[in-house]
């Protein structure tokens, strides 16, 4: 219980940050949301040694019983890992939005409240076990993410990438919803564990494919995985922090989450091995390369966390391979699920110091176009510091946590060489190829990032401020971070004990029964020259080389057109036009056009009916004899229908009506409705009074009252609702379907409700409620006229904007 | 009678839409009232129109000699119902010319700056 109730304290706290705000003006509103990260990591961390020994924790509240929905909160190594990078990174980056957000300028109210909604939603998707409340969190978690997008929301590009970003994880989110709801027609259950425990079974399912691939496409949007990255770089509009935490530490490794925690499910499937590592790995290396294309410091970090969520994903579909393999315990396979969670440790640890710097850059030199900066090393040597360590983790050093878990994707990579299912034999040499390649390019961004903004020559003039180093407390996150990459190279395998390894054991389960099973020591030296080291020294080499030489060959990249960019762009523009021109053509603006459509749609539909049922029906018997008092009315009805059409004059047009409504009280009298006449006569009078007396008021506008034009398409429409009407009324009289209910109120009326006179019995008594509604229906109708005659709204200057 | 009240039914429901789809708004109006008015004669007639007593309970009527009541209840509450659509129309159309001094309907329909 009281976990699920953790998930949601940060929302809960978000109810008091405007409160806050308002209040404690002076304090900066940062500090009482860092307590609230800060006491979940502390909480979360108590938890890491019942779970490092294979244990976990379950609390489960109740959402829609009627529905078997809940809010179940499963923590076990892979939950509890990301559940502490949440709230870890979540405190460094508010302890270094306090010195980035200035609390005078900026709404901080609307920044924290969407910051802890979004660490709500986080928490939610990585701990939930039931498929519905993940799917609840992880849109959430897009609604955040554009709330925080959109923070300086007065900037076109703002809106711009928050929408994009939208776009595209909700699309996304849809379809894995589709997934969820297949596995849960396949296995009967919501439950992620016990979807687990059948896995078996669910594989053979027709769904089984249709389910994988949507649930990836959900991964892959979230996880800005190609070709869905394209909103990830114009997320970089966000806010500094934002951008270090949901888009490179927290939010976008969802979709990582989501392929590690279905993958004891989908392992089974060839496809699903395929998918996630080529379609990783393709995107490790696009990424990588075009990082390079990129001018803006954190359009080079947002194409570089690109890259990396794909060297993870590869990583992901790898270890998903050992499940086709004997004893893949025993192989250099069995690297692939330990590189991929060490390296998301890595990454969140070096990208997020990056992106800070990135920031404090921006903050103190007030621009972040890469050919502006250079030499700041001397102005800002810690900055410096801290982004030479990031950036070489990246690149894939030692003495850097980056450099241990680089290496052991590569000797991921080329154990798939040796692996002989789903024709990898043929195609797997691929794989370390780009790998290989990929990890180049990275290589040479990584150094372009650092050295050419803090080396080379300083420009003072290019930049809107004077550089200078950053404020101490802006400082401390990144260098925390910064000490963290170097830690993590000396103590990997303490690291691999406690974080690492449980996280494993959820991934792989069909190999390892409890986190101690998982047999991998990380080592930076393994005593001998390894095929991966040489990998690694390639890549030093010709990275070194091609960076010295970076400048020769850079521009060449504008050669490289923007498709998919330009594809979503016209995409939207398309949609948009498309559909506003679209509607356009039936929305004309004008009553008639709505109502050719209505009566239209009512003749097809009716006399579609009638023919398809075979319904015209003349019954010639049971008729009514015609008399000479309803001829002469039937004629005097007539005559007023016509008069209407024809008069030139309004006057003429009221009173002739009038005629139709006396004659049809007369119609009353004659057949027997005595109650009818009596309403009908009483409101025939005060309606012809109205409709006089609303006629006196008007303003003569025009003296000439034209006669009504006679159009072609319009009496075409008109015969045919009144032929169809004519068609109803017969087959209505003719065929009696089912016997009335009348009878029995003849019957009953005297006895049961003891009334004599039939009709009004029916109207207070048997349809009581009717009678109650219509009344209902005066009154709103009465209040309408009233508001309409007494209320006038003072005509105000410049309520129209568009003037 | 019930096949001749079918034709003018179907006379007075033609008529009607031809007054709703003309441009003046007093026509629409006009129009509808008269629909109205069909509407409840085609209820009446649906019912069947041959009934020897009225439907009030009386001493040496048997019960098949009442006309029809449930259709006379339904008209009942037609009958009030659209008294107060149409008086709403009325001081819609009235507020209308007030305020914009017109009731043709091409003019009403506002301009593309309004959307």
């Amino acid at each position: 219980m009281s976990l699920v109730l953790l998930i949601f304290l940060p929302i809960i706290a978000a109810l008091f940050i405007p409160l806050l705000f308002k209040k404690v003006g002076q304090i900066h509103t940062g500090w009482f949301v860092l307590l609230v990260p800060a006491a979940l990591f502390i909480y979360y961390s108590t938890l890491l040694p019942s779970i490092a020994e294979g244990g976990n924790r379950v609390s489960e509240l109740q959402w829609i019983p009627s529905l078997d929905i809940a809010f179940i909160a499963y923590i076990d190594g892979l939950s509890l890992l990301f559940s502490l990078l949440i709230t870890g990174i979540g405190a460094l980056v508010v302890l270094y939005s306090i010195f980035y957000l200035d609390k005078y300028r900026e709404q901080l109210h609307n920044f924290y409240v969407y910051l802890l909604m979004f660490m709500t939603a986080m928490l939610g998707v990585v701990q939930s076990d039931h498929l519905i409340s993940l799917y609840l969190f992880w849109e959430l978690t897009s609604i955040s993410s554009f709330l925080l997008i959109g923070y300086w929301y007065t900037r076109d590009r703002s809106r711009f990438g928050a929408l994009k970003s939208m776009i595209i994880t909700v699309f996304g989110g849809l379809m894995m919803l589709g997934g969820f709801v297949l596995l849960g027609i396949m296995g009967n259950t919501y439950s992620i564990r016990e979807l687990i425990s059948q896995a078996p079974e669910l594989v053979g399912h027709d769904f089984f494919v249709w389910a994988l691939v949507l649930i990836l496409l959900g991964a892959f949007t979230k996880s800005a995985q190609f070709p869905f990255y394209i909103w990830l770089p114009d997320a970089m509009e966000a806010p500094t922090p934002v951008s270090a935490y949901l888009h490179s530490a927290t939010m976008v490794k969802a979709g990582l989450y989501l392929v590690a925690r279905f993958t004891p499910i989908f392992a089974a499937s060839g496809t699903w091995v395929w998918l996630v590592t080529g379609i990783g790995l393709f995107t490790m290396l696009w990424g990588s390369f075009f990082a390079l294309k990129q001018k803006d410091l954190k359009g080079i970090l947002a194409f570089s966390t690109v890259s990396q969520l794909g060297l993870i994903m590869s990583l992901l579909g790898v270890s998903a391979a050992g499940f086709h393999v004997e004893n893949a315990t025993e192989i250099a396979l069995n690297y692939a699920g330990f590189a991929a969670i060490f390296h998301l440790i890595n990454h969140a640890v070096f990208k997020g110091s990056l992106f800070m710097i990135a920031g404090i850059v921006d903050h103190e030199t007030g621009t972040r176009d890469i050919r502006k900066l250079g030499g700041l090393m001397s102005l800002m040597p810690i900055s410096f510091t801290v982004a030479m360590i990031g950036a070489f983790s990246m690149a894939g050093l030692p003495p850097f946590g980056g450099f241990l878990s680089k290496e052991m994707f590569l000797t991921g990579m080329v154990a798939l060489t040796e692996f002989d299912l789903f024709s990898m034999d043929v195609w797997g040499i691929l794989f370390p190829v780009i790998a290989w390649i990929g990890s180049v390019f990275t290589f040479i961004y990584s150094f372009y990032f650092v050295f050419h903004t803090f080396a080379g020559k300083h420009k003072p003039e290019e930049l809107p401020k004077p550089a200078h180093e950053a404020p101490k407390g802006m400082l401390i996150s990144p260098v925390f971070l910064a000490i963290l990459a170097v830690v993590i190279f000396f103590i990997p395998n303490i690291v691999g004990e406690w974080l690492v390894k449980p996280a494993v054991a959820a991934i792989q389960p069909f190999m390892y029964d409890s986190p101690s099973d998982v047999h991998v020591h990380v080592a930076a030296w393994h005593g001998y020259i390894t095929p991966e080291l040489w990998m690694t020294i390639g890549i030093f080499a010709v990275g070194g080389l091609m960076f010295w030489t970076l400048r020769k060959w850079q521009h060449q990249y504008e050669r490289f057109p923007n498709t998919l960019n330009s594809l979503y762009d016209k995409g939207m523009f398309l949609s948009d036009t498309g559909a506003n021109r679209f509607s356009r053509l039936y929305m004309t603006g004008f009553i008639r056009s709505y109502l050719v459509y209505m009566f239209s749609f009512l003749i097809i539909i009716v006399l579609g009916t009638f023919v398809l049922n075979d319904a015209f029906a003349i019954d010639m018997n049971n008729l009514a004899p015609v008399g000479l008092y309803e001829i002469v009315i039937m004629l005097a009805l007539l005559g007023s229908t016509v008069t209407i059409l024809f008069s030139k004059s309004r006057l003429t047009a009221i009173i002739a009506l009038g005629a139709v409504g006396y004659s049809v009280a007369l119609f009353f009298v004659i057949f027997r409705a005595p109650d009818l006449a009596l309403t009908q006569l009483v409101i025939e009078t005060i309606s012809v009074a109205l409709f006089l007396l609303a006629f006196y008021h008007l303003p003569q506008i025009s003296r000439k009252e034209e006669r009504m034009r006679f159009r072609f398409g319009n009496a075409v429409i008109a015969v045919g609702v009144g032929v169809t009407m004519t068609l109803v009324a017969l087959a209505a009289h003719s065929g009696k379907a089912l016997p009335s209910i009348s009878e029995f109120y003849k019957e009953t009326v005297y006895t049961e409700a003891g009334g004599g006179n039939i009709v009004n019995v029916i109207l207070v008594d048997y349809r009581g409620f009717d009678t109650l509604f219509e009344i209902g229906v005066l009154g709103i109708a009465g209040i309408g006229i009233i508001t309409l005659i007494k209320l006038r709204l003072t005509k105000k200057e410049g309520q129209h904007e568009n003037k | 009678m019930e096949i001749i009240m079918s034709v003018v039914i179907g006379f007075m429901f033609m008529a009607a839409v031809y007054l709703m789809l003309s441009k003046s708004l007093i026509r629409i109006i006009i129009g509808t009232g008269l629909l109205s008015h069909g509407a409840h004669l085609l209820l009446l007639t649906m019912g069947g129109l041959g009934g020897e007593a009225p439907p009030v309970v009386a001493y040496g009527v048997s019960v098949s000699d009442y006309a029809d009541p449930l259709p006379q209840a339904l008209i009942l509450t037609a009958i009030v119902i659209s008294f107060a659509v149409t008086s709403f129309f009325l001081v819609v159309a009235y507020r209308a010319y007030q305020e914009l001094g017109t009731d043709n309907m091409e003019l009403l329909k506002g301009t593309e700056d309004h959307e």
